[in-house]
């Protein structure tokens, strides 16, 4: 991820183990147990009626559609999907309007699947369970925190959105790979349509179970759980820190305590919250108010027959494609392509005989817009075409792409009409000796300076040609043409 | 005093013969008369009932159908949902709420033409067996002040015994409508669980709670039965099955059905000596009850039945596991009366102090020993030796019983051990106290129906009811039995009526 703040790496005579418990919130238009809207942004309770502010005598009514898409994800992450149990989870917590949450306990929804990440490597998802979420408290005073606050204000509009939470196994074993997960998942969210999966907006949120062990070992040791991390940049700096701090322990002769802990992204560390010594004790039991869901077999089957292809099957796709036209393409270049949507795109022109390196080079480096579904396979083809036979040079096909994207005509329309017509080889050595000619002292420095020099005032020059051509000259000609007249220059 | 049959009253109303608003009237009357002695009602609504009675004396003269209940005055136990109407489950806790609706049973009721006269009293959260545990105090009952009425629907026993309301509603958790309707000699049903929805009840345990009608006689509670009975969207445990018709077939009588006795809860009975089950029997059933059972088994007898004696061993079981589930499930339900939302709230320091003061200040002693109870039985640890093994009990019991109806159409046993105690009796011992609800509490832990039908008179004049249990949704044959039973039964004086002021 870009703009990550590099942590000093774990001491490699220790292995991270992490575990993410992953909250997203369901894409459905009402709650998981009334028919208030789920909705985020509106005003403070508003979208509320007396089953979601658990009123006296009201009852839950599950909401078919988040059974539906919850059963969807967990076939999707190949689980086994089947029959599920709603239990109640029981601690008094003000925002929560039951003083317990429903949700599933010992028979979830989705139990042991698996997610594949982009370099190939699988990690294993323990159970996939719906649950209700709860409300939100905005403490005021005290500078918004907990302990200071004057008061708190509590908006139920969130309380009663259902919820999936994505447990994994404890198998990722770096904070990159940590992030690749969320962003792998997210991608299965986005592909499947469960979940909108912003975690800007707190409708995907983390929950990190940090431990380390010496490396070789297969050992489990105490774990410390980091709260709703909201953004990967948190996950992977806070997951690096943890690991940190618990080598650190060990290698004292210390040792970490089982505990919850809150990242304090402006320090960069973690922070104890309550022990799980003194954890509450949930006394969870069957929700007798809800009955169990109990899914046939034909369900199950539908669901996989509506499955869409999924971000894993897109890239192994996509790299087919590339294999099947000559070249591999990375899995950083293939992920990107499939999360931004565009490996179909790619995979098409390569069928209509664009080389493959130049097309994955021009689409991963020049078509990161918002809006490119104007670009056509058979225009992409064209473009690389136009690139790989030198009719245009890589800064022009650059700009045919950024206009492609825009006007969605033909490259060779738009070459024509930026003037981007091959510019000859004979043209192009006019320019040059003009631009050598017109700055007389930069070239004798030129000839006279050393490595460094050189490289810098050719920089200059090649700029200077191509403000002269607007662009249409070809970089690396320039630089064969500047040799050439320094070798003669200098005879 | 004279008690007239909710039907006939709706037919003459829906007839024009009589107005609505005057029998309410009449009844209102009555209330105004006894209630400042008798405490059945938390609240009066009589303006608004006289608006309602005045709508459905319009509706008729409009020549708009009128409804099985037109114009009859129903009373309503303060634990089931009223828009805009306080709510209080008898509790400090609930003393000022205002539900913003109305549970679907009185949406139901109003719509089969009944007029609400009032929210009546219980046992606090529906906790307890004698309307003791009320926080704005006791329910006394109509034939004998001294007495409880039996609990926790004790207030709606009551109204209904005195004449108060034709018809009211109840909820049976453990026996909260059957026992008080033995004690004071009227008729009870708690219907199959799932048959009436509880959406606007306010939970007491859930897997055991059902909303039922107590009636002055069995053709009213089977009206009333119909009108609240049926499948409700809002209700996830709500049955989705067509409600069979219950009062066109009460005069078809017993002939050729099997009835029998269950030993467990008839250990004195002559009939279960001779069959050599006397053993299984739990102790406790007053001998002058028995007496009233056997007798009732021989007016079935006599009117075609067979009798016979079966057993169901878990039964013995069942008051423990009871005891163990209907709490957990009640601290977990009770959480929610947190000082946060609504109700009482004990300003504090933080949040979890407020939590604690609000609910030590807002819940009475059993409500708070349930909680703990539950709380306990739920713990990790304690949960399979208490919740856990309470559930097995559970699953063993429906098994037993389901056995049993493979011999016999209907079970019939005592509804309660004894006839009314005297108010302060039992309340310094909460086991004596739930010794109460030993006979009650199996359907509930099946979700089976069963009925409390009166039967004569205990050795104090107090009157006996005798119980019939049958398998799910067999009200339709319960309530043929039970008019049976009405039919044979010792002629009772009725509760006397008050001074009229």
């Amino acid at each position: 991820m870009s703009g990550t703040v590099r942590e000093p790496a774990l001491a490699p005579d220790w292995e991270l183990v992490v575990g993410l418990e992953v909250h997203v919130e369901l894409s459905t238009a009402s709650k998981l147990f009334c028919g208030c809207a789920n909705r985020f942004g509106d005003a403070p309770n508003t979208n509320v009626c007396p089953v979601c502010l658990g009123l006296p005598g009201s009852l839950p009514v599950v909401n078919a559609r988040a059974v539906d898409l919850a059963m969807r994800l967990g076939r999707a992450l190949g689980c086994t999907v089947g029959g599920a149990v709603f239990a109640r989870k029981n601690y008094f917590y003000p925002d929560m309007p039951k003083d317990y949450q429903i949700s599933q306990y010992d028979q979830p929804t989705s139990i042991d699947g698996s997610l594949e990440l982009p370099d190939g490597r699988r990690i294993g998802i323990e159970r996939a369970h719906i649950e209700e979420d709860t409300g939100k408290t905005v403490h005021i005073g005290g500078g918004g925190r907990i302990h200071d606050a004057d008061y708190a204000l509590i908006d139920y509009n969130r309380a009663g959105v259902p919820l999936v939470e994505i447990v994994s196994r404890p198998e990722i074993r770096s904070a990159e790979q940590a992030r690749s997960y969320v962003r792998e998942l997210r991608g299965v969210l986005l592909a499947t349509g469960v979940s909108d999966a912003r975690m800007e907006e707190g409708s995907m949120r983390v929950d990190a179970n940090v431990s380390v062990r010496p490396a070789g070992s297969d050992e489990l040791r105490t774990r410390c759980e980091i709260k709703n991390l909201s953004s990967l940049r948190s996950l992977g700096r806070a997951v690096e820190h943890e690991a940190r701090r618990h080598a650190a322990l060990w290698s004292d002769g210390d040792q970490p305590r089982q505990e919850t802990r809150h990242w304090d992204e402006a320090n960069g560390r973690t922070t104890p919250g309550r022990s799980k010594e003194d954890a509450d004790d949930y006394r969870y039991f069957q929700d007798p108010d809800l009955v169990p869901l109990a899914p046939d077999a034909a369900t199950v089957a539908a669901l996989d027959a509506a499955l869409p292809r999924l971000p894993a099957d897109r890239r192994s796709e996509l790299a087919a494609a590339c294999a099947a036209a000559g070249a591999a393409a990375s899995p950083e270049a293939a992920a990107l392509l499939v999360e931004r949507g565009q490996d179909d795109l790619v995979a098409a022109a390569l069928k209509a005989g664009a080389d493959p390196a130049v097309t994955v080079t021009r689409m991963v480096n020049d078509l990161a817009v918002e809006d490119w579904s104007k670009v056509t396979a058979g225009g992409l083809a064209a473009l690389v075409a136009l690139e790989t036979s030198g009719q245009v040079t890589a800064t022009q096909a650059k700009q045919l792409m950024a206009a492609m994207a825009e006007s969605g005509d033909a490259p060779e329309k738009i070459a024509e009409r930026l003037g981007f017509e091959a510019m000859s080889g004979a043209d192009l050595a006019v320019t040059v000796d003009e631009i050598i000619a017109g700055n007389a002292d930069t070239w004798q420095r030129y000839l006279s300076g050393d490595e460094a020099e050189r490289k810098k005032l050719a920089g200059f020059f090649t700029g200077q040609v191509m403000r002269a051509t607007k662009g249409r000259a070809d970089g690396a000609a320039v630089n064969r043409l500047l040799h050439e007249r320094s070798a003669r220059g200098a005879s | 005093m004279s008690v007239e049959r909710a039907s006939s009253l709706a037919a003459e109303v829906a007839s024009g013969r009589r107005t609505a608003r005057r029998v309410l009237e009449e009844h209102l009357a009555r209330i105004s008369a006894r209630d400042a002695e008798l405490g059945a009602f938390n609240l009066v609504l009589a303006d608004e009932a006289r608006v309602r009675a005045d709508a459905v004396d319009a509706a008729v003269a409009a020549g708009e159908p009128a409804g099985p209940l037109a114009g009859v005055p129903v009373a309503l136990k303060d634990n089931l949902c009223t828009r805009g109407v306080l709510t209080t489950c008898s509790s400090r806790m609930l003393q000022h709420w205002r539900p913003p609706y109305d549970a679907t049973v009185v949406q139901r009721l109003r719509a089969a033409g009944a007029v609400i006269v009032g929210k009546t009293n219980l046992d606090e959260f529906a906790m307890g067996s004698s309307t003791e545990n009320s926080a704005f105090g006791p329910t006394r009952n109509p034939h004998d002040v001294s007495r409880v009425p039996g609990g926790s629907s004790g207030g709606s026993a009551a109204a209904v015994a005195a004449g108060f309301a034709p018809l009211a509603l109840g909820s049976d958790t453990g026996g909260s409508i059957r026992q008080p309707a033995a004690l004071c000699g009227v008729v009870g049903l708690k219907p199959t669980y799932g048959r009436v929805s509880r959406y606007g009840l306010v939970a007491f345990a859930s897997s055991l709670d059902q909303i039922g009608p107590i009636a002055a006689n069995v053709t009213d509670a089977a009206v009333c039965f119909e009108a609240i009975a049926g499948h409700d969207p809002l209700d996830s445990t709500s049955l989705d099955a067509a409600v069979e018709p219950v009062t066109s077939g009460l005069r078809r009588g017993v002939d050729g059905l099997r009835v029998g006795l269950l030993a467990e809860l008839c250990g004195d009975s002559a009939r279960v000596k001779q069959a050599g089950l006397q053993s299984a029997g739990l102790a406790g059933v007053a001998p002058d009850v028995i007496d009233r059972l056997d007798a009732a088994a021989d007016a079935l007898e006599a009117a075609g039945a067979t009798v016979g004696v079966v057993s169901a061993p878990s039964v013995v079981l069942g008051l423990s596991a009871y005891y163990l589930i209907a709490p957990a499930e009640a601290s977990s339900n009770l959480a929610r009366y947190d000082g946060v939302r609504y109700g009482q709230r004990v300003d504090a320091a933080d949040a979890a102090e407020m939590n604690t003061e609000s609910r030590t200040a807002g819940f009475g002693a059993e409500v708070k020993r349930r909680i703990m109870l539950g709380t306990y039985a739920l713990s990790a640890g304690y949960y399979d030796a208490y919740y856990g093994k309470a559930l097995r009990v559970r699953t063993l019991m429906l098994r037993e019983f389901a056995a049993a109806y493979a011999d016999v159409d209907v079970l019939l046993c005592p509804t309660a051990p004894t006839t009314a105690f005297e108010l302060g009796a039992k309340t310094a011992d909460p086991l004596l106290m739930y010794l109460n609800d030993v006979c009650t509490i199996p359907s509930n832990l099946t979700g089976h129906p069963a009925v409390s039908v009166p039967f004569g008179t205990g050795d104090d004049g107090l009157p006996v009811g005798v119980q019939l249990m049958g398998p799910a949704l067999s009200e339709p044959l319960l309530m043929r039995t039970a008019a049976v039973l009405e039919d044979a039964a010792p002629a009772m004086a009725p509760a006397p009526a008050g001074v009229a002021e």
